[in-house]
């Protein structure tokens, strides 16, 4: 990464000094593996592993629904520790914040996907694009709250003030998926409905194998997607800084002042 | 603490007393809404009376959300943000303080709710007891949720926008449990609604203990 | 003895922008010092910097012997702010706000008339809310509740702003008769003859930083 101008310069500089692209050794390998595992998953999901006895070909949604909805959730579990990490004055680092942003942006997607996966799934088993059960409630509910918590990040703050708002709007958040599926699960013992849970098949031999090959390749893309978006965060801070340099030194010269030392 | 609290509270209801935006403005409003959902359902008499709990919680979600922008928007105004951080009140006071004051008028509007519904909704009360249990908690539950958001937006220019949907998942939970212990309490169904309350307690005490912690870090950024 | 006041090189951010970027000030306790500087030149945010508002980034700063980079909000208590804005409740009624914020800064009942007095406050007055009271009269009940508070670091932003010359007069006994008490006084202003003849020394504000360019002789410190 090139250095910051130094002070002295006083022509607006482009970015181009800090402008550097996301990529590096270890995201090209993340990529590569990405694209050959999903390929993996096509094959592994469409072609190689058996129809369920119930479902029919219907179960294949399953190698593509039951991964987001781990990404999903782990994200969103990754963006909490890396909060209260954040927050703690021991670990107190940027890097958490980082972290907590990149981890919630891709988890925000792979929810979407989570929620849209259900629904197809849904309506070929069952014919209705929705029910009201425990998983779907409780991660739609978890889409929300994760668009809130993008929300807190985006307002205008000072770095610091952004950061320690969006960690505690984080933790609660967390606080609040524990309540709300507690909740929608005793909600449920109520009603008797068909739940994609009660449908899930019985994943055995090759299905198994296939499922968790998916699950590997679902967690490989979304760390992919994880390190560019924080070393993303990380470049558009680092012009910031830039930017705030430049302000005190023109600050300073309206004193009279030399340059900081 | 709790001296500082009261002074809090004391102040924002006799805000209250003297605006009279809650009485007003939101009373009516919330009322307003209950009309509404006949219009929505056509004034199905067996459909209202059985979606009666459900309809109240909703309408108090409404009202609520109202009253929690109010009880900020005072705050926000006139450098008093400033001057509040140091006033030498201790923040989780002021926590407490606002969560008393969210909560009587939250229950003030609930109670004429309630009178609204068992009129408009020819709803039988069976259970009074669990009424007002369900209804403490699920305010006080409600009303700590509010003042966390409510101090988090306190200095946000979309905050009429953010709190809502800030606020909304968070009471999601409590609105279903609370419209279950009424159910029961409504002469609804006949399951037990005590289990619900308990939930309710729960997240009450949950998310007071969360504002109390948080109040001040809050307020802060602000 | 300490500076009750101590910055060096301090560097204060106002969301991006460093509206005080290397400010370094030095006073001493009894001082009456004033502020003097072109529109934008950060006296505002210096005085609010003081007043454990704003958090430092950069340099040292120090106030009542409390280091505002680690911990700004002990030194709140100990100061009293007069901003811009009226930092009072415009429903409430002038009684009602010098009880929530005097009693707030621990001042007692007889303290918090005694301030009313001390600011001409009529008796007939503190029953009307403030939303009806003109600038100055607003001016004055802010002043009261400065008064009430006892601080020991009085920051003003122009104190004069909105008073009649009987108000002005009035302010001006008031800060002699704080630094003759031991408080220590800042304040900024733009009505140089006026605050000149209050004050024992003064600073010129300019992009951010406090530079001494001379020192004047106040008249008689009373």
């Amino acid at each position: 990464m090139a250095s910051p101008p130094s002070p002295a310069s006083s022509s607006p500089s482009p970015v181009r000094t800090t402008a550097a692209p996301t990529a590096s050794v270890a995201t090209r390998v993340l990529g590569g593996l990405s694209l050959v595992m999903l390929a993996v998953t096509v094959l592994l999901a469409l072609v190689i592993t058996p129809a369920d006895v119930v479902q029919g070909e219907a179960v294949r949604l399953m190698y593509a629904h039951l991964p987001t909805i781990w990404v999903a959730y782990g994200s969103f579990a990754a963006a909490a520790v890396a909060s209260a990490l954040y927050l703690w004055p021991r670990t107190r680092r940027r890097h958490w914040d980082r972290v907590a942003g990149a981890t919630a942006e891709v988890g925000t997607v792979f929810t979407a996907l989570c929620l849209a996966t259900g629904m197809l799934w849904g309506r070929i088993t069952w014919g209705v694009y929705w029910q009201w059960d425990a998983r779907l409630t409780t991660t739609l509910l978890l889409f929300v709250v994760y668009l809130g918590y993008l929300a807190v990040r985006r307002l205008p703050a000072e770095p610091v003030v952004r950061s320690r708002r969006s960690a505690i709007t984080a933790l609660i958040a967390v606080v609040n998926i524990v309540i709300v599926r507690y909740s929608v699960d005793w909600w449920n013992t109520l009603h008797q409905k068909a739940s994609l849970t009660a449908t899930d098949p019985e994943i055995t031999g090759e299905m198994l194998g296939a499922l968790l090959f998916s699950l590997a390749t679902f967690t490989v893309l979304a760390s992919w997607l994880i390190v560019h978006r924080y070393r993303l965060i990380r470049l558009e801070e680092l012009r910031d800084e830039e930017g705030l340099q430049r302000a005190i030194t023109e600050r300073r010269a309206e004193a009279g002042l030399g340059v900081a030392g | 603490m709790f001296a500082d609290a009261a002074l809090v509270a004391r102040k924002d209801l006799t805000l209250e007393l003297r605006s009279r935006v809650a009485t007003n403005q939101i009373l009516p409003l919330a009322v307003l809404v209950l009309v509404v959902f006949a219009f929505a359902f056509d004034a199905n008499t067996t459909l209202l009376r059985i979606a009666g709990p459900g309809l109240f919680w909703v309408a108090v979600l409404f009202a609520g959300l109202l009253v929690v922008q109010r009880a900020f928007s005072i705050e926000g105004a006139d450098g008093i943000h400033d001057a509040l951080r140091l006033s030498g009140l201790e923040p989780s006071a002021m926590f407490l303080g606002k969560l008393v004051s969210i909560g009587v008028q939250l229950l003030v509007l609930e109670a004429a709710l309630m009178v609204g519904v068992v009129l408009f909704f020819d709803v039988g009360v069976s259970d009074i007891a669990l009424l007002v249990a369900a209804t403490v908690t699920g305010t006080v539950a409600f009303a700590a949720a509010g003042v966390i958001y409510g101090v988090l937006s306190l200095g946000v220019r979309v905050r009429e926008t953010l709190l809502p949907l800030l606020v909304v998942p968070v009471v999601a939970p409590v609105l279903l449990a609370a419209t279950r212990a009424f159910e029961p309490a409504l002469g609804v169904t006949a399951d037990s609604g005590w289990n619900w309350v308990a939930l309710l307690f729960v997240v009450a005490a949950v998310y007071t203990s969360l504002g109390l912690v948080s109040f001040g870090p809050l307020l802060e950024d602000g | 003895m300490d500076p009750v006041v101590a910055l060096d090189q301090a560097v204060v951010l106002v969301g991006r922008f460093p509206a005080l970027a290397g400010a370094t000030l030095a006073v001493e306790g009894g001082e009456r010092l004033l502020l003097r500087g072109p529109n934008g030149a950060g006296k505002t945010t210096l005085l609010r910097c003081c007043a454990g508002l704003v958090p430092v980034v950069d340099g040292r700063a120090s106030v009542l012997g409390v280091d505002l980079r680690s911990d700004r909000r002990s030194v709140r208590p100990h100061v009293g702010m007069l901003g811009h804005w009226t930092q009072l409740y415009d429903d409430l009624t002038v009684a009602d706000n010098m009880r929530f914020w005097g009693r707030a800064a621990g001042a007692s009942d007889p303290e918090i008339q005694v301030a009313l007095e001390r600011l001409e406050v009529g008796r007939r007055l503190r029953r009307v809310p403030v939303s009806q009271l003109s600038a100055g009269q607003r001016r004055r009940v802010a002043l009261a509740v400065l008064v009430a508070r006892r601080p020991r670091l009085w920051l003003l932003d122009e104190p004069h702003a909105g008073l009649d010359s009987q108000g002005r007069d009035l302010v001006d006994d008031l800060l002699v008769e704080a630094s003759a008490a031991g408080a220590t006084v800042l304040f900024a202003s733009h009505e140089l003859e006026r605050a000149g003849s209050v004050a024992t020394r003064s600073v010129a504000v300019v992009g951010g930083a406090a530079t001494e360019l001379r020192i004047e002789q106040a008249g008689d410190v009373r």
